[in-house]
């Protein structure tokens, strides 16, 4: 009893120590970093670089805190729903941050970089920027496309990628009838599906009416349901892994393992698609190629917009002046060039393009530097809960339990009351 | 505009009735009562501070909430909308689902997970070799975490190489085999099978332990009389087992009611909904849609049904099993 009320004692006083510590020090400072870098080698570049900084800046300590993607977003719901974001935390923009602005948990950047925002190009900037300010520095930008096994689609006899939905509706039932599983999908987490619906509504429907749409609350126009058709062609052609409504994404049998160990001929997903295949599984190497979404016959949208987001770090509204300054340090050429080589990310600033090393992500980077539109993530452009609901909408139409008009009728009703 | 806890009647009444009560007390008794009450508020202070600060406060919280339309951020919600959250949840289909779903699976535990626990713990009350390793056995799994479980599970039931469907295949039940949980008419019973594996060793050490209060001189006359092994259980060994099992549904049931981690990590959910319960629609909108003054709802609603079947049990089923603790102690006083 006693040696435990001496631990507590013990335990209290060092405590103490530590925040009189703090105070009397004015100058030692603590930023804490919340991002997503938990794979190798992104992992271990930023934690390098958090380290340079440290070196160079002794009165500052960065804590790097890296959370796994999907566990971070229900880690920051409740840190920011609780009032407080961390110094420095990832942000894929959009209107989940919008929301966070609202609730001015958000440092306005601005004025603070007006001299080296410049550096960065227009369309990985887009997502962070509201009525002209700058909420977060972009890191990374990348889009979303198929991502195929070139010696499966040889196999049934493709020789090229299509450029068209009917080519791709074709090569879908090429492979099904050379006996190979057209496409992995992660059923069980949603976003995955919800690529298909946002392409094809880009496609048919056009850039500027996704986002009038945004701003009206009404997906029900016919181009939507026209969207939510075209994909319904697709899930009739059967064209899915066995079991895909359970699948994960990263799990040892989810999406990126079936296509990784050539058990599926495609998967439509973002530029993080080749790392995380690598990782699931044993990984297609040079029989692994990229197409873009295919362009829909008559849709108003062109085949050159693209599809995608990218990640970028907001800072808290009562974070350190040293907080951005860290940011300064990792968005300075000489080290952000660093990251883009080692494959983690893609190129936010210009005249970067050329450190891609990747052959498949030098094709993203270069399709993404000559695209004519681009469209942020539908899950994060829009409120939270219009975006979930986009993405369980499309789920129900894949699973064949709702109608393409009922999916523009719910996300219609969703958006409506919010 | 005083309010009401403050003019002289309100505050009177309540004062009035002991005092006319304890009045007939002689002086010495009041004194020694009084001191009682002293120790006993001294004793249960800290804990009913804990209690009223984390379970009682967030309660109020959450009813307070729960009448808000409010997206969790930025102080306190604003906007009030009374009951909408409400009205709107016993129209969706989700939450109508959720309710259904958690009938059925508080259905089948307690007409299948029970009895087989029951069984088990009957068959491992015999003499036997290695009776303590199997009681191990049955009862580990109770000891692993409901999230590595749960991932245990997904890899088990993985419709391609899973362990489920390559055994089915090997013994030549290919017909069995089943996509599990990526099946919207399977995912339920697969949701199901887990929960039993899981939870069952629970129940079957709790029947067990019941089993052993059961002194073995009944069986023994009733064996003399001539009743077969299953007369002994049905007339002796299950009615007095009665407040083991009693207890057992209970906390079955209610570990139904809430269930959410199982089912997070097996499915999130899914395939369209098909294994959803309340917690884990409660997650859906509080946290990935940040409409938390309709989840705060969701999470009232299913307080309210944990509650109100908590304390109808306790009235009708459990009152048997606590009457006579309460009453003892009333002798005693």
């Amino acid at each position: 009893m006693f040696a435990t009320a001496a631990l507590v004692l013990a335990g209290c006083s060092s405590q103490g120590g530590d925040g009189a510590a703090d105070k009397t020090a004015s100058e030692k400072v603590t930023v804490e970093w919340w991002n997503i870098a938990t794979t190798e080698p992104w992992k271990s570049l930023l934690a390098e670089q958090a380290k340079a900084y440290e070196a160079a800046h002794p009165n500052v300590t960065i804590k790097n805190v890296p959370i796994e993607n999907e566990a971070f977003k229900a880690k920051i719901a409740t840190a920011t729903q609780s009032g407080k974001a961390p110094d420095i935390y990832a942000t894929w923009g959009g209107g989940v941050l919008q929301q966070q602005i609202d609730a001015g948990l958000v440092k306005d950047l601005s004025a603070d970089t007006a001299s080296w925002i410049g550096n960065f190009t227009p369309a990985s900037l887009q997502a962070y920027q509201f009525d002209g300010k700058t909420y977060a520095i972009p890191d990374d930008i990348g889009m979303v496309g198929f991502w195929y096994n070139k010696a499966l689609f040889a196999k049934a006899g493709i020789t090229e990628p299509p450029g068209t939905w009917s080519q791709f509706l074709d090569d879908v039932k090429k492979l099904k009838t050379a006996g190979v599983t057209p496409i992995a999908l992660a059923g069980k987490e949603k976003w995955p599906g919800h690529y298909y619906w946002a392409y094809l509504a880009m496609r048919i429907a056009g850039l500027d009416a996704l986002k009038q749409a945004g701003a009206d609350h009404d997906f029900t126009k016919p181009e939507f349901v026209s969207a939510g058709e075209h994909l319904k062609q697709l899930v009739d052609l059967q064209p899915f892994q066995k079991g895909f409504l359970g699948a994960g994404y990263s799990t040892p049998d989810g999406q990126a393992a079936t296509v990784s160990n050539g058990k599926a001929a495609m998967e439509l997903m973002g530029q993080w698609a080749p790392a995380v295949e690598n990782d699931a599984g044993k990984g297609l190497g040079e029989n692994l190629g990229f197409f873009p979404f295919p362009a829909v016959e008559g849709g108003k949208g062109s085949a050159t917009d693209a599809f995608g987001g990218g990640g970028g770090y907001a800072v808290g509204a009562n974070a350190p002046a040293e907080a951005l300054d860290f940011l300064k340090f990792l968005h300075d050429p000489a080290q952000h060039r660093k990251v883009v080589e080692s494959g983690a990310i893609l190129p936010v600033l210009k005249d970067e393009e050329d450190a891609v090393k990747d052959p498949n992500l030098a094709v993203v980077a270069k399709t993404l530097a000559s695209a004519t539109g681009f469209q942020l993530y539908l899950d994060q452009a829009y409120p939270p809960a219009v975006g979930q609901e986009v993405n369980d909408s499309v789920a129900a139409l894949i699973a064949g339990s709702k109608s393409p008009e009922e999916v523009a009728q719910a996300i219609t009703e969703t958006a409506k009351s919010e | 505009m005083t309010p009401p806890a403050l003019t002289g009647e309100r505050s009177e009444s309540p004062a009035a009735h002991p005092r006319t009560a304890r009045a007939q007390a002689p002086p010495e008794a009041r004194r020694r009562r009084f001191r009682g009450l002293v120790t006993i508020t001294l004793f249960l202070l800290p804990a009913l501070v804990l209690f009223t600060l984390l379970v009682l406060v967030p309660i109020a919280v959450a009813g307070y909430t729960s009448l808000f339309k409010w997206n969790g951020l930025g102080g306190l919600p604003t906007q009030f909308i009374g009951l909408d959250n409400f009205t709107r949840m016993f129209g969706d289909e989700i939450f109508l689902g959720d309710l259904w779903r958690g009938l059925i699976l508080i259905v089948l535990s307690v007409t299948i997970q029970l009895p087989l626990a029951l069984g088990i713990a009957m068959l491992l009350n015999q003499k036997m070799r290695g009776r303590a390793v199997y009681r191990m056995l049955f009862f580990a799994p109770y000891m692993l975490s409901e999230v590595i479980t749960g991932v245990l599970f997904t890899m088990i039931l993985s419709p391609d190489e899973g362990l489920a469907n390559q055994v089915l295949g090997a013994v030549g039940l290919e017909s069995l085999e089943s996509e599990w949980l990526g099946n919207p008419s399977t995912v339920l019973v697969s949701v199901f099978i887990v929960m039993t594996w899981k939870y069952f060793g629970f129940h079957m050490i709790l029947y067990l332990a019941g089993r052993q209060g059961i002194p073995k001189e009944l069986g023994e006359a009733a064996s003399i009389d001539g009743a077969s092994a299953w007369e002994q259980f049905r007339y002796i060994t299950l009615p007095l087992l009665g407040p083991t099992i009693r207890i057992s549904v209970f906390l079955s049931v209610i570990g139904a009611i809430q269930l959410f981690d199982l089912v997070w990590v097996l499915t999130s959910g899914g395939p369209i909904h098909s294994s959803e319960t309340m917690a884990v629609t409660m997650f859906q909108f509080g946290f990935k849609r940040s409409q938390v003054g309709y989840g705060t709802a969701i999470s009232v609603v299913m307080f309210l049904i944990s509650l109100i079947f908590a304390l109808g049990y306790q009235r009708y089923v459990l009152r048997r099993d606590t009457e006579g603790a309460i009453t003892t102690m009333r002798d005693q006083r």
